[in-house]
């Protein structure tokens, strides 16, 4: 037996692998640890990707994603200068809310997608790990005097997800159960100060919660005592947002792929389409005007037979329109999913697909995504 | 029933009367994690040893299963298309993947024993 699948290919660990503040905590609790990002990251517990996610769909989930970087934009016009870098509406954006946004390439690639929330005084950024060394310098690079990019190298990231997870930890801070969906807050949980915003990456109701590196330990461990709530490592993690149609950076979104390709529209504020006044705005424009040659579509594999990043799409015995992203066995599903990427006159719901996997083709639809429907606050 | 044997591609193999029965070890599908599908090779194939004929899917990644002798494939585990799991909660009895008509059974005492296979995995 050996490991043929890209996604799992491990590379030999980098002589100096990072870790987060829970890294003795994910060992005691048997974290398989697998480099992810630069860190040494739990794939899954003993209890395994399958029970993981079945259990953060069911009740509450812990995932620690300390890994990803976090920063403040602190200064006035924090919002304005943020929006040289994004086609989000990050000035419409009132105090105590967060929104997903994109940071575009000037060509109109995908730089990053984050997180901001707006903190009154400041903004708080969220982006991922793989890119933090990217991003941070970009939105460096374009902020004018005054407002000032301050990373928080020395914070953790604690994701508790499921529809047991507000309910759980408003036992230690009732306010919490207070907050609407993207709606973020300051509150005190069993002695550590700490920052809550209501949003996630499972599609399922939850919280993630940045608390000072040195509190994390004490923190998560308070987390994990509450009735109901589970460790998941980053293999349920996975499985969980590719059912719940949601993007991952590197494999569904990168640099080649625009706003408009990938699906997300959306995210980009209509007074900054009608402005066109963020990089890579003139492909943006001319993808909407002419439409994209190629888009991002969910894609359901008929059987059981999962079809994994890179297999590539052709139309039902025909030529190659495209490659799937991301695919996997969707547990709660039963089944598996996938996205990836196909000709435009083949994305239609419903559209019959063949998938090449291992030189066979297996037949697949385009679907709709979310694959199991997004059971957030409202 | 013979004593099973080992390969270091995490394959045990069992002989009785030229017909080997071949599936993965507890090891392997610990590391695998939970199967969600397997993809069988046809019965009657011939094949040789070292050759990837089967793949097992976990939830986050595919895996191929070698032949580990060379030989005729004459029977397959039909349960582990609805049951997969099958693999993962008895790996070394219903569980097996296939059964090979071995073309030399000397292949199979060629193999590794079970002292030698766990010898081999505290290596790993």
């Amino acid at each position: 037996m050996a490991d043929s699948s890209p996604e799992t290919q491990l590379e030999t660990p980098p002589a100096a692998m990072l870790e987060t503040p829970l890294a003795a905590l994910h060992r005691e609790l048997g974290g398989r640890m697998v480099p992810f990002a630069g860190y040494s990251m739990p794939v899954q517990y003993p209890a395994g990707i399958m029970a993981e996610h079945l259990h953060c769909r069911a009740a509450a989930s812990l995932f620690d994603v300390s890994h990803m970087g976090q920063a403040e934009l602190v200064g006035e016009g924090a919002a304005a200068a943020l929006e040289r870098v994004t086609p989000a509406d990050v000035q419409a954006l009132k105090p105590g809310r967060q929104k997903y946004g994109l940071l575009t390439t000037d060509d109109g690639g995908i730089l990053d997608d984050f997180m901001v929330a707006n903190l009154s005084e400041r903004l708080f950024l969220v982006v991922n790990a793989s890119r933090k060394h990217v991003d941070l310098p970009r939105i460096e690079s374009a902020l004018p005097a005054g407002v000032t990019l301050k990373p928080l190298p020395d914070r953790a990231l604690i994701a508790l997800q499921g529809p047991g997870a507000v309910a759980a930890i408003a036992t230690l801070a009732p306010g919490i159960a207070e907050l609407p969906f993207m709606g973020v807050g300051a509150f005190n949980i069993a002695g550590v100060a700490a920052l809550v915003s209501r949003s996630g990456y499972t599609g399922e109701d939850g919280v993630e919660v940045s608390v000072q590196a040195e509190q994390a330990e004490g923190f998560a461990r308070a987390l994990l005592a509450l009735p109901g709530v589970q460790p998941a490592g980053l293999g349920a993690r996975d499985s969980l947002r590719l059912e719940a149609g949601l993007c991952l950076y590197g494999n569904d979104i990168d640099e080649t792929t625009s706003p408009v390709e990938a699906a997300l529209t959306w995210t980009i504020g209509k007074r900054r389409r009608m402005a066109g006044d963020f990089p890579g705005a003139a492909r943006v424009a001319q993808e909407l005007a002419d439409g994209a040659k190629r888009l991002r579509v969910g894609i359901r594999p008929e059987g059981r037979q999962p079809a994994r990043g890179h297999t590539p799409i052709h139309a039902p015995g025909g030529a190659a329109i495209g490659e799937i992203t991301s695919g996997g066995f969707g547990p709660s599903l039963n089944a598996p999913v996938a996205m990836g990427y196909v000709a435009r006159e083949h994305a239609a719901d419903g559209t019959s697909l063949d998938l090449m996997v291992r030189g066979k083709a297996l037949p697949a639809v385009v679907a709709p995504t979310p694959f199991v429907p997004h059971r957030y606050a409202r | 029933m013979s004593e099973p044997k080992f390969t270091k591609d995490h394959e045990w193999v069992r002989l009785e009367g030229g017909i080997a029965t071949i599936g993965i070890t507890d090891h392997a599908q610990n590391a695998l994690g939970d199967v969600v599908f397997v993809d069988l090779p046809e019965i009657g194939r011939e094949v040789t040893a070292g050759e990837a004929i089967a793949v097992v899917e976990s939830v986050k990644a595919a895996s191929d299963v070698y032949a580990p002798i060379a030989g005729k494939i004459v029977e397959v585990n039909g349960v582990l298309a609805d049951n997969p799991g099958t693999i993962n909660s008895a790996p070394t009895t219903d569980g097996w993947f296939f059964r090979i008509e071995a073309a030399d059974v000397a292949e199979v005492a060629a193999l590794m024993d079970e002292g030698a296979y766990a010898a081999f995995v505290d290596t790993l």
